[in-house]
């Protein structure tokens, strides 16, 4: 069976994330690396292809963005995807949710898994509804913030919290699955995995490829717009203690506490 | 036109969730003024008293499809997917939570439709609605309207406040075929319960315990510390919860619980939207993290930033020494 491994890449956590006010898109243009919550999806993949739960022949990341979505891209296979494939298309560029789902799907129709897994969130877009979309155009079974899968058979039982507790939930495959990040505790990988990850190839296809319209992504595509970016309400900012001598910081926020009559 | 559908959620005896109850008084104030109506959408084990009462949040009618289960999405997004379309909704909207995620995502793809999520507030502009949407860590708020119908919207923990306006519903029962890959997901167990059943919710100092704290035992070490308050207990975030170092009826947040404590205490804790939504109202609070730049100290009052592990067991001690 084949596990396709949907992956991102977003700007790096050191990176000051903004808003390009001509675009209304996220300004791209600094350091940028994988999604860490997607090496938890990669993670789970790879211990199924190394595991004797499932007969996995292939795990295949998947991304779509511009060229330096590489790096995400090689990042997993750094970390044990077996390929990668690169949606990659200027008609892209300023794709919603509704846009990028369609788009993602097409990709994955074309490379027909049986499983694909996704990490709980992006840390750039800030919402965790790829996996209950991409689902919906494959006609797949799916559930989200999964953080523990039990193969059974052809079903995957799967556990997750839900707003009353922990829930379980059978998926029979093919399913869709996005992965919390207590699943595992994702590899680091070695030099040499991630030298060769630069070497493998990387299969980039265009929106025409896997039989998209123009029409159908990017800005074209999108259901959304965004007409204006506001500043939340002033909020008066904390005080903030460095703490350099520990018996020092400790007698501060007792006064501080002191102070407020909290003790 | 402009008719707004909410989805109600319910753990599986009619007793909906309040988030639910929030987006249905929201909607039916929006829809009044779109000079159109709120309705609501309900699956599963549902009387006809319960479902009438959904009136009292301003909603005329309610759909309800009996033979759906309550507690996975797409079965849901059947149902709603053909409520929309038979009787002409415009906006999809739904209260904070996980399953509304995953519900509005279904339906985006279904009916071709925009969609926006963690949104705070809605109003209305030009006879539309535009929905706001806290970006990159709550620093900026876009507007994000809406292209064609419907339009989905799906609002942020605690976003939509719970308002009493009288009345009694009309109750629609609705039948709807599922598609094939719906009936391929199958709930074995819902809302279990793990750990303890802690109360946090009567103490007026919250120690919040975080993936910082390293391993369970660093828990004990909130514990002690909640223990040198008067009236303290000990929280917990998601990480951690999932990693079954501390019982899930601690947890703050998103699917956890909502607090308001004199004190919130937060010891290795990030400080995730998902975590904030469900503490952020607290009267005070203080966060202590090795990291300057970890988004808790954007709205804690007093910042610490250093070493837990050598400031908390002084932090303990010093309280104790004081209450003697
Ligand atoms: C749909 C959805 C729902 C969610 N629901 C919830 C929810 O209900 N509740 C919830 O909490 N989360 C929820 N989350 C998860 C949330 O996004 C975060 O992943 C989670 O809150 C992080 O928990 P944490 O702060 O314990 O861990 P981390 O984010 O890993 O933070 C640990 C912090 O500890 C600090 N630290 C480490 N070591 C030390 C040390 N020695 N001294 C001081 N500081 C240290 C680090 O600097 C870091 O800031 C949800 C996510 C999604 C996608």
């Amino acid at each position: 069976m084949k596990i396709c491994v949907l992956v991102k890449d977003v700007p790096d956590a050191a990176v000051q994330k903004r808003i390009d006010p001509s675009t209304m898109w996220l300004d791209r243009s600094g350091e940028s690396t994988l999604n860490p919550f997607d090496t938890h999806a990669v993670e789970a993949a790879v211990r199924f292809k190394e595991g004797d739960d499932l007969e996995v022949d292939e795990v295949v990341a998947v991304t779509m963005g511009p060229e330096g979505a590489q790096r995400a891209l090689q990042k997993a296979v750094a970390l044990g995807a077996d390929r990668s494939v690169h949606l990659c298309d200027d008609a892209l560029a300023g794709s919603d949710v509704c846009a990028t789902g369609k788009a993602l799907a097409k990709v994955l129709e074309a490379e027909s898994p049986d499983l694909v897994l996704l990490g709980q969130q992006s840390d750039d877009g800030e919402c965790y509804t790829i996996g209950a979309v991409v689902a919906e155009h494959l006609k797949m079974p799916s559930l989200t913030q999964v953080v523990g899968i039990e193969v059974e058979g052809d079903k995957l039982k799967c556990e997750r919290q839900a707003e009353y507790g922990y829930d379980t939930v059978a998926l029979t495959m093919p399913a869709v699955i996005s992965v919390g990040d207590a699943i595992n505790e994702p590899r680091y990988p070695s030099l040499k995995a991630i030298m060769g990850a630069k070497k493998k190839p990387v299969d980039t296809k265009a929106s025409s490829d896997v039989g998209l319209d123009a029409s159908e992504v990017g800005e074209a595509g999108s259901k959304t717009t965004v007409t204006a970016l506001n500043e939340p309400p002033a909020k008066e900012a904390g005080e903030i203690i460095e703490d350099e001598d520990t018996a020092e910081t400790v007698d501060k926020i007792v006064t501080w506490l002191d102070e407020r009559k909290l003790i | 036109m402009g008719g707004i559908l909410v989805y109600a959620l319910h753990d599986g005896e009619g007793n909906f969730n309040k988030n639910s109850l929030g987006a249905l008084s929201a909607a039916s104030g929006l829809a009044g003024e779109l000079g159109s109506e709120a309705a609501a959408v309900v699956v599963g084990d549902v009387s006809d008293e319960q479902a009438q009462a959904l009136g009292n949040y301003g909603v005329a009618k309610v759909y309800r499809a009996k033979d759906v289960p309550e507690g996975l999405a797409q079965p849901i997004v059947d149902v709603m997917a053909k409520v929309i379309q038979d009787d002409g909704f415009s906006y999809a909207l739904f209260g904070g939570g996980l399953l509304g995620f995953e519900i509005g995502a279904g339906l985006t793809a279904r009916l071709d439709a925009g969609v926006t999520m963690e949104v705070t507030s809605v109003k209305v502009a030009d006879g539309k609605l535009i929905a706001e949407r806290p970006i990159l860590q709550d620093s900026q708020i876009a507007d994000v309207g809406y292209v064609g119908e419907p339009g989905i919207i799906i609002g942020r923990l605690n976003a939509f406040d719970i308002e009493e306006k009288g009345g009694t519903a009309e109750v629609v029962d609705v039948d709807v075929d599922l598609s094939e890959w719906s009936t391929k997901a199958e709930m074995i167990q819902r809302g279990e319960q793990r750990g303890a059943d802690v109360d946090i919710e009567a103490a007026d100092i919250l120690v919040g315990g975080g993936r910082g704290l390293g391993s369970a035992e660093g828990f004990e070490a909130c514990e002690q510390l909640a223990d040198a308050f008067d009236n303290g207990a000990v929280a917990a975030t998601r990480a951690v919860v999932d990693a079954g170092w501390y019982p899930y009826a601690a947890q703050i947040g998103q699917t956890g619980k909502t607090v308001a404590p004199k004190l919130y205490l937060a010891v290795g804790v990030s400080g995730a939207i998902q975590h904030k939504v469900g503490m952020q109202n607290s009267e005070t609070i203080i966060a202590i993290n090795k990291d300057p730049n970890a988004p808790i100290f954007e709205f804690s009052d007093l910042g610490v930033v250093g070493d837990l592990n050598k400031i908390m067991p002084k932090l303990t001690e010093a309280l104790k020494a004081r209450k003697g």
